[in-house]
């Protein structure tokens, strides 16, 4: 957080647009117009951002709402490719919005939401959590706003980002060697995740045939054959 | 114009705190709320990429990848549990859960 | 022996309290009767020895009982002539109340109870007459109150015996507060509470002035009078006898042993053995004249138109007493004792012969529904009319032939006189004691014709109805008349009157030989020729006490006096209630408001209602209701608990069961503390 502890010494604020190429460019015209086009896509990005998300929460129809949410996460995805975590950008597209927003989408639509029961208008909570909205938004404005680096934070960087490899081959680097347990423990999450779901949902239907794969193993002989002598002509 | 970390940060705040209003303030149904949660974790994201870049630290995207894990079984589990009650209850307008009242 | 005496009651009183449920209610009566009879006999031995022998007295130590700093109290029993007379009084009626109630409790199931509260007052007045210092005595004093409550309420669901028992104590308790008080006066003023050492120092206290609020007081008077107030408590002398006629709730034999002759006795005995602490006390001596000349007169008028049987002869008692207490306070203890020794006897057996009556009578005690039973039960008229007749003091003066009460009640009456001419109280109490033999002899003998003679009435339903009639006009007896066992059933109401058992008529026998007898055998030694070699100097009498002997200095007049009043009661008896019918009618209707005024005991109840009762009452139910309740409760655990609620309650209007308001909660407590944070930074 920003206190007057650490020294008074700004950082000098650099670019991080395009961060992997900064090293490498070299500074003339085309770059310079090469950033101005970031800069544009940045503001582009964001403020699409901003407004999808402002959409979801006050569209009428949650389809819409879904679709919004879509919306966001793909500029959201942007905004990570211009700082240069494409290979996040691209498992945001393809998780978030491929996988979560289509669930919610499923959900939505089976839910059979009738809209006219919806009730709309602001809650009676309105002044009071715009008020407590607004302060947090301002506190967190000031901290962002006024909070400096601490020296040496550049250098005590725990995976430091190496040019010349690219960001997937990066995260490989780390994720696998120094982030193995997280690695490990979010795999379990997933599976508990995997678990939890199905055993909220699932319900047998009544009159469908399963196996039981219990009672098959535990069938012996003796249970189920019984031999009879038939007499010819007697039935049993 | 720089754009530098400030830039996302205030981008990210407005985020969140847009997430934290549609918590709050929605009357609607709980499949606004989950997705307001989905802003969020986006946010949170954004925050992380953003000193990852400028702290030149991988450690800030591992850990968005882990809370975009996290998230999307959050969010199917979130659902999950969405789809039993309306199974059980018939609704999901916010005014009929109160089932935690004391 | 001594201890023998004193104990075995006690003994008696376990067995029968502890075991009576195993060993079964005959077993329980024939033991606790047994153990009294021997008691009986060894008094009776001790008597002869001590009294009108020539043994010693003597106070063999048993145990020390406590020490603290310097007092010391010791169990101790003192035998001297005065206990051994009253040794002789209390077992032997005590004995035949006993033997009497085998026969009178027949029916009821709570026998070993009532036989084991027998034997227990026995044990408790046989300590307060052998206490050789004043806090034994005080144990026994309070062992009897504690007797005579749980027996007036024996029958226990009768809610008027709980509260005559109650009433009883409660009066009791009134005097003994000032019997206490007394007790530790004394013992300021001579550092000991033995009697020996507290009689050794008396005369040296003599004239002493202690000051007390303010105020100087004469020593020995104030403790005297403050030992005189336990006496009027516990003899239901005037101002504290309100409980004495509520005491017949209890059954009929505990009337007579407790409240005739033994516990109501125990303030005249108490001022006899304190004779050397009196007798220096001249002021409360007039005090004490006074209060038993009061009593005399005034409980004889209210006996004069009481209609319950047993109240007649309860006020009788208590006219008795304040008898006694004249014949004290003019300085002749022993002739209070002489009159508590016969009176003993004669109104012992008055109450039982009235039980025997009752019984007979199948349980109604209003006189108004009796009469012609003097040929139906004989005997029993027989015996109360031998009790009447020692009651009124019927004798031939100047001789000596005559009843037991002629002796005792006379000599009293001639001392009073005596006393009369020194002291105007004295003169006083004689006129009232004159005056108050002729209303003895009269409500006596009312009592004998109304119960005896006249009409028998026949269906119990006429009486039923008569009586309630007569209790919405005169208010007396509020269905105390009917039915003095709460558990009998009206079933048997229709059976003509017969005799009672044997076993309720032998101790009749036994008290009417005394009470024909006592008076003339015992005249000379307890106030005649043979005084000093009867009492010994059990009784103390000053250096100006010569009554005794002033006795015998009066115009014969006087002794004629009583006699003729007695007389008098008897003709206007016999006049109103047997040769004019109807006269007594007359005379209430002519004067009814002295007629209620005598019917409600001169109002005493209502008054001490009004003054005691109600007030003690509305400021018990103020300190319960608004002090302990809304103060002490509403500030402690009530006021808390409720304030709990309350908090409790604005909480529950937290959790709505929205979990979007606990978001928002959950926002505005991060708002909160990131903004003290940012604030703290600030500074």
């Amino acid at each position: 957080m920003a206190r007057g502890g650490s020294a008074r010494s700004r950082a000098t604020s650099r670019s991080i647009l395009l961060i992997a190429k900064s090293e490498n460019r070299p500074d003339n015209e085309a770059a310079r117009e090469d950033d101005k086009v970031a800069v544009a896509f940045f503001y582009l990005f964001s403020a699409v951002l901003i407004a999808s998300a402002f959409a979801v929460i006050v569209s009428r129809n949650p389809v819409h709402s879904v679709l919004y949410l879509i919306l966001a996460f793909v500029n959201g995805a942007g905004l990570f490719l211009l700082a240069g975590a494409e290979f996040l950008a691209m498992i945001l597209v393809v998780v978030y919005v491929g996988a979560v927003a289509v669930l919610f989408l499923f959900v939505v639509m089976m839910l059979d939401v009738d809209f006219a029961a919806l009730r709309q208008g602001f809650s009676k909570h309105l002044p009071v959590g715009a008020a407590v909205g607004a302060v947090v938004l301002g506190e967190l404005g000031f901290v962002a706003l006024g909070w400096q680096s601490a020296p040496g934070a550049q250098e005590a960087a725990a995976a430091p980002i190496v040019a010349g490899v690219s960001n997937t081959a990066a995260l490989g680097q780390v994720l696998y060697t120094k982030y193995f347990l997280f690695f490990q423990a979010s795999a379990l999450v997933l599976l508990t995740a995997m678990i939890g779901a199905i055993v909220l949902t699932l319900h047998h239907r009544p009159g469908v045939k399963r196996q039981k794969i219990e009672e098959q193993n535990a069938r012996t002989r003796d249970n189920v054959i019984e031999i009879k002598k038939v007499p010819s002509r007697a039935g049993v | 114009m720089v754009v530098g970390l400030t830039h996302y940060l205030v981008v990210s705040a407005i985020l969140f705190t847009l997430g934290v209003a549609g918590i709050i303030l929605n009357r609607k149904n709980i499949i606004i709320i989950l997705m307001s949660v989905e802003l969020i974790l986006l946010a949170v994201n954004i925050n992380l990429v953003a000193f990852s870049a400028s702290l030149g630290d991988l450690t800030g995207q591992v850990f968005a990848l882990f809370i975009l894990t996290v998230a999307a079984a959050e969010a199917a589990i979130g659902l999950a549990i969405l789809v039993t009650y309306f199974r059980n209850r018939g609704t999901i307008a916010v005014e009929d859960i109160n089932s935690l009242k004391g | 022996m001594i201890q023998a005496i004193v104990f075995l009651p006690l003994i008696g009183f376990l067995v029968a309290g502890l075991f009576g449920r195993r060993i079964g209610a005959r077993a329980s009566e024939l033991v606790t009767t047994t153990l009294l009879f021997v008691a009986a006999g060894f008094s009776w031995i001790v008597f002869f020895d001590v009294a009108l022998g020539h043994g010693h007295a003597s106070a063999p130590v048993l145990a020390n009982w406590f020490t603290s700093g310097k007092l010391s109290v010791d169990w101790a029993l003192r035998v001297d002539t005065l206990t051994a007379v009253m040794l002789v009084v209390v077992n032997t009626v005590s004995a035949l109340v006993h033997f009497y109630s085998i026969g009178y409790m027949h029916e009821d199931p709570d026998r070993p109870r009532f036989f084991a509260y027998l034997s227990l007052f026995t044990f408790a007045m046989l300590t307060l007459v052998t206490a050789d210092n004043l806090v034994q005595m005080f144990f026994g004093w309070e062992g009897v109150g504690l007797a005579s409550y749980l027996l007036i309420g024996f029958w226990y669901q009768k809610p008027s015996a709980n509260a005559a028992a109650i009433k009883a104590f409660v009066v009791n308790r009134v005097g003994d507060f000032g019997f206490a008080l007394g007790i530790f006066l004394v013992f300021q003023l001579t550092q000991s509470v033995s009697f020996e050492q507290v009689f050794a120092a008396i005369p040296g206290i003599a004239g002493h002035k202690i000051h007390v609020f303010g105020a100087d007081f004469d020593a020995l008077t104030l403790a005297t009078f403050l030992l005189f107030t336990g006496a009027m408590g516990k003899s239901a002398q005037f101002l504290l006898h309100t409980w004495l006629p509520d005491a017949m709730e209890g059954p009929t034999p505990v009337s007579a042993l407790i409240h005739a002759a033994t516990m109501v006795t125990a303030g005249v005995f108490m001022v006899a053995r304190l004779s050397p602490i009196f007798e220096y006390a001249p002021d409360t001596l007039a005090f004490v004249t006074l209060i038993g000349g009061i009593t005399a007169f005034f409980a004889a008028t209210i006996g004069l138109v009481q209609n319950d049987i047993k109240r007649v002869i309860a006020y009788s008692t208590c006219s008795q007493l304040g008898y006694m207490f004249v014949a004290e306070g003019v300085g002749a203890y022993s002739l209070g004792v002489f009159h508590l020794f016969t009176h003993a006897f004669f109104k012992a057996l008055l109450f039982l012969g009235a039980g025997s009556v009752i019984h007979a009578m199948h349980h109604e005690q209003d006189m108004r529904n009796m009469g012609g039973l003097w040929n139906k039960i004989p005997f029993t008229f027989a015996m109360m009319t031998i009790g009447t007749l020692a009651l009124t003091g019927v004798g031939i003066p100047g001789t000596e032939l005559g009843f037991a009460g002629f002796f005792s009640k006379d000599a009293i009456i001639e001392a009073a006189f005596a006393a009369g001419e020194h002291h105007s109280v004295a003169y006083f109490a004689f006129i009232s004691t004159v005056v108050a033999a002729g209303l003895t002899s009269f409500y006596s003998w009312r009592l004998v014709f109304m119960t005896f003679f006249g009409k028998a009435k026949e269906a119990h339903g006429d009486a039923h109805a008569a009586h309630g009639h007569d209790e919405h006009a005169h208010g007396d007896d509020h269905g105390h008349a009917h039915d003095d066992h709460a558990h009998d059933d009206h079933g048997h109401g229709h059976h003509a009157p017969h005799e009672s058992p044997l076993v309720m008529l032998i101790p009749l026998a036994v008290l009417a030989i005394g009470a024909v007898v006592a008076g003339a055998v015992f005249m000379g030694d307890f106030a005649g020729h043979a005084y000093d070699e009867f009492w010994k100097g059990a009784l103390f009498t000053g250096h100006d006490n010569h009554i005794l002997h002033a006795m015998h200095e009066i115009p014969h007049w006087v002794s004629y006096a009583a006699t003729v009043m007695m007389v008098l009661g008897f003709l206007g008896a016999l006049f109103v209630y047997r040769l004019a019918p109807g006269t007594a009618q007359k005379i209430a209707h002519a004067f009814p408001r002295l007629y209620r005024f005598l019917l409600n005991k001169w109002y005493f109840d209502e008054l001490y209602d009004a003054i005691f009762v109600r007030p003690t009452f509305a400021l018990g139910r103020l300190l319960w209701k608004g002090g302990d309740g809304r103060i002490i409760d509403g500030l402690g655990p009530d006021g808390i608990a409720a304030r709990v609620v309350d908090g409790a309650r604005l909480a529950v209007k937290l959790q709505t069961g929205y979990v979007y308001h606990y978001a928002f909660a959950m926002l505005i407590g991060v708002a909160a503390v990131v903004t003290w944070f940012v604030a703290g930074g600030l500074r």
